[in-house]
Order: structure tokens, then C-alpha cells, then sequence
């Protein structure tokens, strides 16, 4: 690692104060950064430790929406989130991982592979930050980039809780990512399902399936429906043909597993 | 360098420190508690497992600076102070839950976190919680075992393989 600062502000204007620094970053739990730090594929001059900020913390259940504070842990969620979602944190890397790693992290930091965005946009989140509230819909722009600007902290999400939902992970083992993973959730106006993993645009709403969905919520619904190969990923884990197909079976088991 | 301060096995420990300088080079270099083994360094291997607030972190991926005020339980802990060892310690040695015994600081710590919070954990269970602990020498078998037998259950039927 390249040498940097550390500062552990104790309130979100505090953390903003020390963001504005040029070359200063944010630092959630730690387990993307650090390695990438390791690695010296980042060289920032501060990291502003996130953790010691009370009002990041907690998981909430009220009125049919639930807020998650940007600080928590996948432990957390996993412990207090409502059911798929904790699902969903509970299956993230391992559980010293899940232990140090912030949902508030992991949305920022948008790996195309990470479990959280899929949720996001299936469940019908906001993205609230230090300075306003951005729609899960418009937050993930693309791999690796969000609609946060420089210094902009996740200060936490909120998501409207769905009358049924599942979270369908195909596992690479070795990093346990999701190879494919979607999220199907149904509410009482329609179905959302996100999926992540599988677009070189990171992860997406499958509208197609959104809609027959909404029009008949069962596997069969599905049938006929595919996916471009040529807007998925590929690599030596998965072809772009694997990846397509794999997140049009995601998609039928989660609604399978609902219904 | 900047000082940081935490509670270490039950023992106060200072020292002073870089930005960078991580949990684990913290433990291993500053307090000479070299248990806490560095095997992969990318937060695979698991065993530079350790307890920080009572919750199995990687030290390897934490900076020293994170573990400010906290209270650090590392594998040098987990003995008696006449060196006996603790049940699950003992039940690795019982049920030969390690063969070089690189993995085993972590395997235990990673032990230790499990039945703190599941007291009876299924071999499933097991398995699942050791998805960041790597071994390469026992194929794993021996090391459910093992925490199983801590938990007190009955092994007996769990052949090896």
C-alpha cells in the first residue's frame, strides 16, 4: 500500500469536511478497498473511515419501507433486513467478511458482480447521501460507476417492502460473487426483477420479464423469453451465451421459489 | 504515525503506527503475537482470523487504525494460562483437525465465532461458516469434526473420509 492519512470523523459533516480533500476517500468496511489498496491500484492521500458515524448504523423496519443505514454491515442486514434481503446479505462473501463489509460500501463501489445492486432495483430503493436522494434506478451507471459524485456518502437506503420476494444466486465459488444472481420481488402494482452479474452495463431490470410477470406471476410466464448474448459479460467463469441463459433459469427458480 | 490503543487478549496494547499499517502487521510485528497467521494476504485464506468485539474479522484486510478501542482476541488467547488448551483447541487435537497447521489459528478463531452464536450448528452449518477458511492439508473433514465434537455432539457416525 501507498502511505495515506486516517481520520475517523464521528458525524456525516465531519466525513464531508474530510472528503472534500483532494484525493481523500471514503472507507465503508474495508474488504474492496483494502485489497485494492494492497494492490496499489488506488493511491489516496486520506481514507475517512466511515465506521465511528452512529447515525449511518441500524436496520429499521416501519410502514412498509425498510431503511438500512449506509454503515451496516452484510451481518447486519443478514440479521435485521427483512427476509430475501437478508437472504441475500447472508450469502455475501464469508463470514468475516460479512462482518467489516458496509452495504453502504458495496453500493458505491458497484462491482457488476456484487449481490446488493440486483435487490436495489428490484426493490424499489432510494439511495439517500450526505447531500440528497437518488433513485435506485438512476444510482448504477455502468461497472464500477454510480451517480455519486466526489465525496458523496451513502448515508443509507430505503426500500418499499414487496408482498413476496426471492433472491436466486448462482455462485462463482471461488470468490462467491454471484456469477448470475436476480431478484424478484412483487408487489401488489407489478413485478421488479433486478439482476446482476450477468451485463457489461452492470446490473439491470429485466423488463421483458417484468412484464410478463405482472401478467401472470409464474415460471411459465416466462417461457420463450431470452435475453442478447451480446450485451452479457464473458469470461473464462461464464460465455455471454452461459450468462444469458443462466439469468433467464435464475429467474424462473426465484419465481418458483415465491410462488 | 499515529497512536493507536486496544484491548489485546485482555491486555492493554499500544503502539504507533502508519495509515497502512494492517491489523495483522500490527498483532504479528508490534505485539509479537505472530499466531495470527498471514497466509494469503487478499482475504481468502482466513487464517489471519481474529476477534474484534467479539466478531471474526480478517486481520490481513482491517487497519490497525480500524481496531482503535476495540477489544482483540487472537489464537495466543484462547489457551488457559497453564497452556491447556481451550475445548475446541483440544477437540482439533482429538479428531486430528490439522495436518501442517498453518490454517488452524483461524480455523479456531472462525470456531470460536460460530458456537459463540450457534452453540449446536449442523455439519452444514459448519461448512458454511469455513467458506473464508482455507486448508489445504485435511480436505476439511476432520476440522467439522472437530467443532462438532466442541459442540458437543456426538461424532461418532461422521465417518471419515
Amino acid at each position: 500500500m501507498y502511505e495515506f492519512e486516517f481520520e475517523t470523523p464521528a458525524t456525516v459533516a465531519e466525513a464531508v469536511a474530510a472528503l472534500a480533500e483532494e484525493e481523500a476517500q471514503a472507507l465503508g468496511g474495508g474488504q474492496t478497498l483494502i485489497p485494492t489498496l494492497k494492490q496499489r491500484l488506488a493511491m489516496p492521500s486520506k481514507l475517512v473511515s466511515l465506521a465511528g458515524i452512529a447515525e449511518m448504523k441500524g436496520v429499521s423496519i416501519a410502514d412498509g419501507v425498510l431503511t438500512i443505514g449506509g454503515g451496516a454491515t452484510h451481518a447486519d442486514v443478514a440479521a435485521e433486513a427483512c427476509p430475501p434481503l437478508a437472504a441475500l446479505a447472508a450469502g455475501i462473501g464469508d463470514p468475516a467478511v460479512r462482518n467489516r463489509g458496509t452495504i453502504g460500501g458495496s453500493l458505491a463501489n458497484n462491482d457488476p458482480a456484487a449481490d446488493y445492486p440486483a435487490a436495489m432495483l428490484a426493490l424499489k430503493s432510494t439511495i439517500v447521501t450526505d447531500r440528497r436522494e437518488i433513485a435506485g434506478d438512476d444510482f448504477f451507471q455502468g461497472l464500477f460507476e454510480t451517480a455519486l459524485d466526489e465525496g458523496e456518502i451513502i448515508t443509507g437506503v430505503r426500500c418499499d417492502i414487496p408482498e413476496a420476494a426471492h433472491y436466486q444466486k448462482f455462485d462463482q465459488p471461488a470468490s462467491r460473487f454471484a456469477l448470475v444472481g436476480v431478484f424478484v420481488a412483487k408487489y401488489a402494482d407489478g413485478v421488479r426483477v433486478g439482476v446482476t452479474g450477468a451485463s457489461e452495463e452492470g446490473a439491470f431490470r429485466w423488463r421483458e420479464a417484468e412484464a410478463a410477470l405482472s401478467a401472470s406471476f409464474a415460471p411459465d410466464a416466462l417461457e420463450g423469453l431470452s435475453l442478447d448474448a451480446g450485451s452479457m459479460m464473458g469470461d473464462l467463469h461464464g460465455s455471454k451465451d452461459y450468462r444469458a441463459h443462466l439469468v433467464a433459469v435464475m429467474t424462473k427458480r426465484a419465481v418458483a421459489a415465491i410462488s | 504515525m499515529a497512536k493507536v490503543s486496544m484491548t489485546v487478549n485482555g491486555k492493554a496494547a499500544s503502539g504507533d503506527v502508519e495509515g497502512r499499517t494492517l491489523l495483522s502487521s500490527f498483532l504479528r510485528e508490534e505485539l509479537g503475537l505472530t499466531g495470527t497467521h498471514v497466509g494469503c494476504d487478499t482475504s481468502q485464506c482466513g487464517a489471519c482470523v481474529v476477534h474484534v468485539d467479539g466478531k471474526a474479522v480478517k486481520a490481513c484486510t482491517m487497519l490497525a487504525l480500524e481496531a482503535e478501542g476495540t477489544e482483540v482476541a487472537t489464537i495466543e488467547g484462547q489457551a488457559g494460562a497453564d497452556g491447556s488448551l481451550n475445548t475446541i483447541q483440544q477437540a482439533f487435537q482429538d479428531h486430528h483437525g490439522l495436518q501442517c497447521g498453518f490454517c488452524t489459528p483461524g480455523m479456531v478463531m472462525s470456531a470460536a465465532a460460530l458456537l459463540k452464536d450457534n452453540p449446536q450448528p449442523s455439519e452444514q452449518e459448519v461448512r458454511a461458516y469455513l467458506e473464508g477458511n482455507l486448508c489445504r492439508c485435511t480436505g476439511y473433514h476432520n476440522i467439522v469434526k472437530a467443532i462438532m465434537a466442541a459442540s458437543g455432539q456426538d461424532v461418532s457416525g461422521i465417518a471419515a473420509e
